[in-house]
């Protein structure tokens, strides 16, 4: 079983877009959604549930305003100012530290599991999916992505699947980080623009220090020449591979709006040039 | 002023929005300060070409333990009550982890014998510098740094402050938005008119709700879907500021790191009132 992790760096270069044209072809596969801040794949994917759990992580303190004596040892103390000056817990700044609670004299603080939201298996007419939902504003999608990976690598064995397919997390941060654990492969999808290939630069970085095998996808072609050379001659100095080129389309949008893929939605064309491109990131994975 | 604009996800023109905003504001010659707290991607410089005046190393304060006062395996306090597993007893003395700590101060709180100092993780660099009249500052996260919100605690306290302070926010809807938004006076989100645009919007939508901070919309690349995100502000009441076009002209301007508001015909009568909205519901909030 291979594991490919399709990554941007920056949001908006279509990443969602060609992990849902990847899902509809190819092998036997599991799909991951690790974008669990903002997961937009189920809106193509249209998962069916099949279980949900809630997703618990670090610990919840609750002041007792009955017991609290107001002495602000608590606030003093809290490095991320998650405490009012009316002693409430601002759930949204809590680390979950526990200062609050060693440092009050009166044992006026409590602590509870914190559900930071809650992650899912489904049926898709693509594979089984695993995605998840970060409670809004909670932390920790580090560990939710680390919960989805986990859990998609898992249901890929059982069900003896050739492939997990992995539609990354954004940025360079932890989420990212906990999506590339065990790639085999990264896959970049970097649109010509100055700024994605900025970001391109920094993910790149980041494959690199995990030691990562890694291809580009570059979206959107045809808007500005001169950035797809930039690209181009980044990735030749880099060598990295460049697996397929797709050209700036409305049909991604179209296909959007009616929650396809756009192989479903533009067999002949799109569709066509995503099979092209499937077998290059196969050729990639078996090297 | 702080102004934050903000979006559920990447990609929907945020960074494009804040620089034209921003250079549409210093145009009518308003002090205008700029503040990137995208820090794990800072782009917003790459359209305001800043002169880089002044760099600096940022550090979060992490434990340093003095073996000589620490008393070791009969104590061993701090280990256990570290919630992130950044301490661990190694052979005959506690080791930190330093990239796992939260530089939460329990260690130090807890150790009996003060054995525990002061010592620094370096979390990435802060730059300042002007692009014209404009001040300028943006963070950038070390690579392989998992926590954002203080560098971007340090990116927004030393920015200077003008008559209006613009705050381009990271994507998503977690920490390092709470942290970019806290303070702002309003918080313009910025979506697009597809489905995943939706979608990403009514997740920063209910953050907002939650945190309470008041709020307008602009749809970006108006044109390129349909109309839902449109009925869903209608629904549930939320303002629209303003729709900005899509076209391929603007695609490719953006491309080039160029600036929309002077050059994309009607982008600035747009702006414009998107401006004179904010600055009404800032004074009424007032
Ligand atoms: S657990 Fe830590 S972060 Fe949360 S309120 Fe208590 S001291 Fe502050
Ligand atoms: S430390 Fe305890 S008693 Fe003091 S203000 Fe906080 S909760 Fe109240
Ligand atoms: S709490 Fe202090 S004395 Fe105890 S093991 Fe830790 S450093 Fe040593
Ligand atoms: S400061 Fe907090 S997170 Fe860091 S080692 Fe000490 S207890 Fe752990």
């Amino acid at each position: 079983m291979k594991q490919i992790v399709v990554i941007s760096g920056k949001g908006g270069t279509g990443k969602t877009s060609i992990v849902s044209a990847l899902s509809s072809i190819g092998p036997k596969k599991v799909i991951a959604d690790c974008d669990v801040d903002a997961a937009d794949l189920h809106l193509i994917l249209k998962p069916t549930i099949i279980d949900e759990h809630d997703f618990i992580s670090g610990e919840r303190p609750s002041i007792d305003l009955d017991i609290c004596t107001q002495c602000g040892m608590c606030v003093e103390h809290c490095k991320y100012g998650a405490i009012s000056d009316e002693f409430k817990i601002m759930l949204e700044k809590c680390e979950g530290c526990g200062v609050c609670s060693f440092v009050c004299p009166v044992g006026a603080v409590s602590e509870e599991p914190r559900n930071c939201g809650k992650w899912f298996k489904s049926s898709t007419r693509f594979g089984t999916l695993i995605h998840a939902a970060l409670g809004i504003g909670e932390e920790n999608s580090g560990k939710l992505v680390t919960t989805v990976r986990t859990a998609s690598a898992d249901a890929g064995v059982e069900e003896e699947a050739e492939l997990v397919l992995v539609d990354g997390s954004p940025g360079i941060g932890c989420p990212v980080i906990a999506s590339l654990t065990n790639a085999d492969l990264a896959v970049f999808v970097a649109e010509p623009t100055i700024t994605a290939l900025h970001d391109l630069k920094r993910v790149y970085e980041l494959t690199e220090h995990f030691k990562i095998p890694s291809t580009v996808i570059i979206n959107k072609c045809g808007i500005n020449s001169n950035q797809e050379t930039e690209i181009k001659a980044f990735c030749q100095e880099k060598e990295i591979s460049i697996a397929g080129e797709l050209p700036y389309d409305l049909a991604f949008t179209k296909a959007q709006i009616a929650g396809l893929s756009v192989v479903e939605y533009d067999p002949e064309g799109l569709g066509a040039e995503m099979e092209v491109i499937w077998k290059e990131l196969e050729k990639r994975l078996m090297a | 002023m702080q102004i934050a604009i903000a979006s559920g996800k990447g990609g929907t023109g945020k960074t494009t929005i804040a620089v034209n905003i921003a250079s549409f504001i210093d145009s009518l010659g308003v002090k205008v300060s700029f503040t990137d707290c995208d820090v794990e991607e800072p782009n917003a410089h790459l359209f305001l070409n800043p002169a880089i005046k002044k760099e600096m190393n940022e550090h979060i304060p992490v434990p340093k333990v003095n073996e000589d006062a620490c008393i070791g395996e009969t104590c061993k306090k701090c280990i256990e009550l570290c919630r992130f597993k950044s301490l661990i007893w190694m052979i005959d003395s506690v080791m930190v982890f330093s990239e796992l700590c939260h530089g939460c101060g329990l260690c130090e709180l807890a150790c009996p014998t003060d054995a525990i100092g002061k010592g620094e993780r370096m979390i990435g660099t802060t730059s300042q510098g002007k692009s014209g009249n404009i001040d300028f500052t943006k963070g950038l996260l070390r690579i392989g740094e998992a926590m954002s919100p203080p560098l971007i605690k340090a990116v927004k306290e030393i920015s200077p402050k003008a008559e209006v302070n613009i705050l381009d926010c990271p994507p998503g809807t977690s920490c390092p938005v709470v942290e970019s938004i806290d303070g702002a006076d309003f918080v313009v989100l910025v979506t697009e008119p597809t489905p995943f645009g939706l979608h990403d919007l009514d997740l920063a939508v209910q953050l907002l709700d939650t945190l309470g901070q008041p709020y307008g919309v602009i749809i970006n690349r108006a044109g390129m879907g349909d109309d839902r995100v449109e009925k869903y502000l209608s629904d549930k009441n939320i303002k629209l500021l303003g729709s900005l076009p899509n076209n391929r002209e603007a695609a490719i301007i953006y491309s080039d790191g160029g600036l929309l508001y002077d050059s994309i015909p009607g982008y600035k009568d747009e702006l414009s009132k998107i401006w004179d909205s904010i600055q009404n519901i800032v004074n009424e909030v007032a």
